[in-house]
């Protein structure tokens, strides 16, 4: 079989240069918001829980900010010219923290175990044939097709390798070690004290020469946002996780001396907000109307106030930190005349249009309020509505509103994060995830489908450019931010992102500076 | 003495007054001062008060006049004070004085039935209702009036009761006028003035309240109301001090106001219970 060689790379190597320079030892405070449900990362994914057990347990790659797979676990790898078999080559000496070995094993029970509780890895794991251990140094993944994304679906949060001596034979979500998880990371789990903190240390016998740097790390739970604003002031904790304060007190807290911050680190997200509009019924089923919508709102203004500066306005679907972002696409600069002349053209009566926030704090209730302010402007009613997180979530998935806001995450990838929301096949009453606006256009469905499973580079970037074009033209739902979550640390905290995914694996690298 | 002589005496009442008045007046011209309504985002955000001309009490977090949304909350805080109060009269006095002067099981149940509201604190009952019903500016109102009007029906139905032992009911009894025309035209009309004090200090609560439910989120997001603004200003009282002072001052002030008032209703139309020493 002929192999065509991507990356590969010489970890020690790498790391053996730079390791000089940093200082060992230290303890780090991180504030984890909300509490997270469980630390067993193959169990529960989300957010807190990835922040915290992303240092437990790892995944076969890491990538880097621009979304190039990085060594991990494994510390090389081949994908055959015709996209259809992935070799992974395992790192030698890597141990569980109970001191077990790692092997291939793992890796193949790993996909067995994940097949239940993670969906984001049972619909990639779906296009896999079969699976190979030849050693136990070397996973060998057969496809049923090519599958574009697919290297991108190894990350700790995506893919994170669970111990099979531990959980082979049992039943994984009762199985007692949940509550000590163990994991292959640069950290080991020491303590959990609910609603206080979770204090993990040093993993000795990480695999990597030299790291990790900090001997422990401690992540605190503080449940009121203005409370741990304080928390950072009064230098009890170190480093506040993107979005645990609100926008405003950002500004407040990078303006103090010796702070730092940062919106790396959230790449591989790339979390993309937008409004829902009804393409089904009321005024929002007219193109026009909904181009209007795009011409009436004043995005930059919103960045800059609302989001104190922080994000990008993004031209379409997908977002400029995603592959195959194109801007090769229709602009819908802030023009009130346009949208009013649109708005004539389609004859809109003023029928009334209901705007249902984001239930998310007061962020979110002002940039409903700006909206509401900019489509007033050129004419168009707006009234807004109020519900909580639950009833959210049912008026979307029911399709019960006119226009409503989200956000959602895009993983890197078009065909993991962007086509669900306008494909025909993901128009599915009861989830407020997929084609939730009703955009039927079956031209680009085809487009789609072809673009995730096109072996070729350059083709699948041809396609992903055409689809954009075609769908900013069409406005099926009101781009409105790519949002970003500034980090903010102490100055003399090194090296905390260095990944896509920031925090969520960043505390490997990471060292105090004296 | 006249009426108008008693109440000027106390000059507490007077100043409340001239207070309410003002407060009524602001909201009556508020379309007139400021035409565009409180929405539209006229400067930079977060500017101090005369930081810039024309802009006396500053802006807000998306650039939106403090000063307007001041005149226009006055109306909603006026309104929602005026109508929840009226609603929860017309619950709390039919019910409190037919259990007064009816008695018997008639008033067993009425007064359970009150019972019933009286023992679930009132912020956390409208609270429940406003979330049932959707935050808007009918269901806060409504809310209001229903946990409002308990205290008004025991008002009613004491005062029904010992109204309705005098000697002049008693009298219109024996001239043969029917039970609903003694209440009506006897009985009720002898309860006013405990009613008028009590309603001038339910208007100031239900203001207060609706500032309170405004404040944590639960007001209708398409009206301007002082409670909104000190909510919407909380997260920046640190940065912006006057986004939550001004609104706050004029929650004070009006609720001040109507208190003074309340106190010398009580004064003018109870003179035998005012407060001794003011002669």
């Amino acid at each position: 079989m002929k192999y065509f060689k991507l990356t590969t790379f010489l970890v020690a190597a790498a790391f053996a240069q730079s390791v000089s320079a940093q200082t060992d030892g230290g303890r780090l405070d991180v504030v984890i918001q909300p509490e997270p449900p469980g630390l067993m990362l193959g169990l529960v994914q989300n957010g807190p829980t990835q922040m915290v057990a992303g240092q437990l347990y790892e995944g076969l790659l890491r990538y880097n900010s621009d979304l190039e797979p990085q060594p991990s676990l494994a510390k090389s790898w081949e994908i055959a010219e015709d996209g259809m078999t992935y070799t992974f080559h395992l790192n030698e000496g890597v141990t569980w923290h109970d001191g077990e070995p790692f092997t291939s094993a793992d890796v193949l029970f790993t996909t067995e175990f994940l097949k239940d509780s993670h969906a984001r890895f049972r619909a990639s794991f779906s296009h896999v044939e079969s699976i190979e251990t030849p050693d136990d140094l070397t996973v060998v993944i057969h496809m049923k097709e090519p599958y574009g994304p697919f290297i991108n679906a190894f990350e700790t949060g995506s893919m994170p390798i669970v111990p099979k001596h531990i959980y082979e034979g049992t039943d994984y979500a009762t199985n007692p070690m949940n509550a000590t998880p163990i994991g292959t990371g640069p950290f080991k789990f020491k303590e959990w004290v609910k609603g206080s903190y979770i204090h993990l240390v040093k993993n000795d016998d990480y695999y990597l020469d030299g790291l990790p740097h900090l001997d422990e790390v401690y992540y605190r739970v503080v449940p009121d946002a203005a409370a741990r604003a304080v928390a950072f002031e009064t230098g009890e904790v170190d480093v506040l996780p993107g979005g645990a304060v609100e926008n405003w007190d950002v500004k407040r807290l990078t303006e103090m001396e010796d702070v730092c911050s940062t919106s790396a680190g959230w790449e591989f997200f790339a979390p993309h907000a937008w409004m829902w509009l009804n393409n089904r019924e009321g005024p929002t089923a007219d193109k026009r109307f909904r181009q209007a919508v795009m011409f009436g709102l004043d995005r930059e203004f919103v960045k800059d106030v609302v989001w104190n500066g922080f994000g990008t306005v993004p031209t379409g679907p997908v977002s400029t930190k995603t592959n195959f972002y194109s801007d090769d696409v229709p602009m819908y600069p802030h023009d009130p005349e346009k949208a009013k002349a649109l708005l004539a053209d389609m004859g809109y009566d003023g029928t009334p249009v209901r705007l249902l926030p984001l239930p998310y704090g007061e962020t979110w209730q002002r940039w409903a309020e700006a909206v509401k302010q900019n489509l007033g402007e050129v004419g168009i009613v707006v009234e807004i509505e109020s519900a909580d997180v639950a009833g959210w979530n049912e008026k979307t998935a029911n399709w019960d509103y006119d226009m409503a806001f989200t956000y959602l995450y895009q993983y890197g990838d078009p065909a993991l994060g962007v086509s669900r929301n306008y494909t025909m096949s993901q128009i599915k009453k009861g989830s407020p995830w997929n084609n939730v606006e009703g955009y039927e256009n079956p031209e680009l469905d085809k487009k789609w489908d072809a673009a995730a499973v096109e072996p070729d580079l350059a083709k699948r970037a041809a396609l992903y450019n055409e689809i954009q074009k075609e769908i900013v033209e069409d406005v099926p739902v009101a781009w409105l931010l790519e949002i970003e979550f500034p980090t903010i640390y102490r100055c003399n905290v090194k090296n905390l992102i260095t990944t896509g995914v920031g925090l969520n694996n960043g505390l490997r690298d990471a060292w105090i500076e004296e | 003495m006249s009426f108008w002589k008693r109440f000027a005496r106390n000059r507490g009442a007077v100043f409340g007054l001239v207070l309410l008045l003002a407060v009524i007046i602001i909201a009556l011209i508020a379309p007139m001062i400021y035409p565009r309504g409180p929405w539209p985002m006229v400067q930079r955000p977060f500017l101090a008060p005369y930081a810039v001309d024309g802009l006396p009490l500053g802006t807000d977090t998306l650039g939106r006049n403090v000063a307007a949304g001041l005149v226009y909350g006055a109306q909603v805080s006026l309104l929602v004070g005026l109508i929840s109060t009226v609603m929860a009269l017309l619950i709390g006095v039919p019910l409190g004085a037919v259990a007064g002067f009816y008695g018997g099981w008639l008033d067993e149940g009425a007064m359970r039935f009150t019972e019933f509201f009286q023992t679930i604190p009132n912020f956390a009952l409208a609270i429940v209702l406003v979330a049932i019903l959707e935050p808007s500016l009918t269901s806060i109102t409504l809310s209001i009036a229903i946990v409002s009007w308990p205290p008004v029906a025991r008002l009613v139905r004491a005062e029904v009761m010992s109204v309705s032992k005098r000697e002049y009911v008693d009298a219109a009894r024996l001239a043969g006028l029917s039970n609903l025309r003694i209440l009506v035209g006897q009985v009720l009309p002898n309860t006013v003035s405990p009613i008028i004090v009590m309603a001038s200090l339910m208007v100031a609560t239900a203001i207060l309240l609706e500032s309170s439910l405004s404040f944590l989120g639960l007001g209708d997001p398409n009206i301007m109301s002082w409670g909104y603004q000190i909510g919407a200003a909380r997260t920046v009282i640190r940065s912006a001090w006057w986004l939550s002072f001004f609104p706050g001052l004029a929650i004070v002030l009006t609720v001040l106001a109507l208190n003074l008032i309340g106190e010398g209703l009580n004064d003018a139309l109870n003179p035998h219970l005012s407060r001794k020493g003011r002669t």
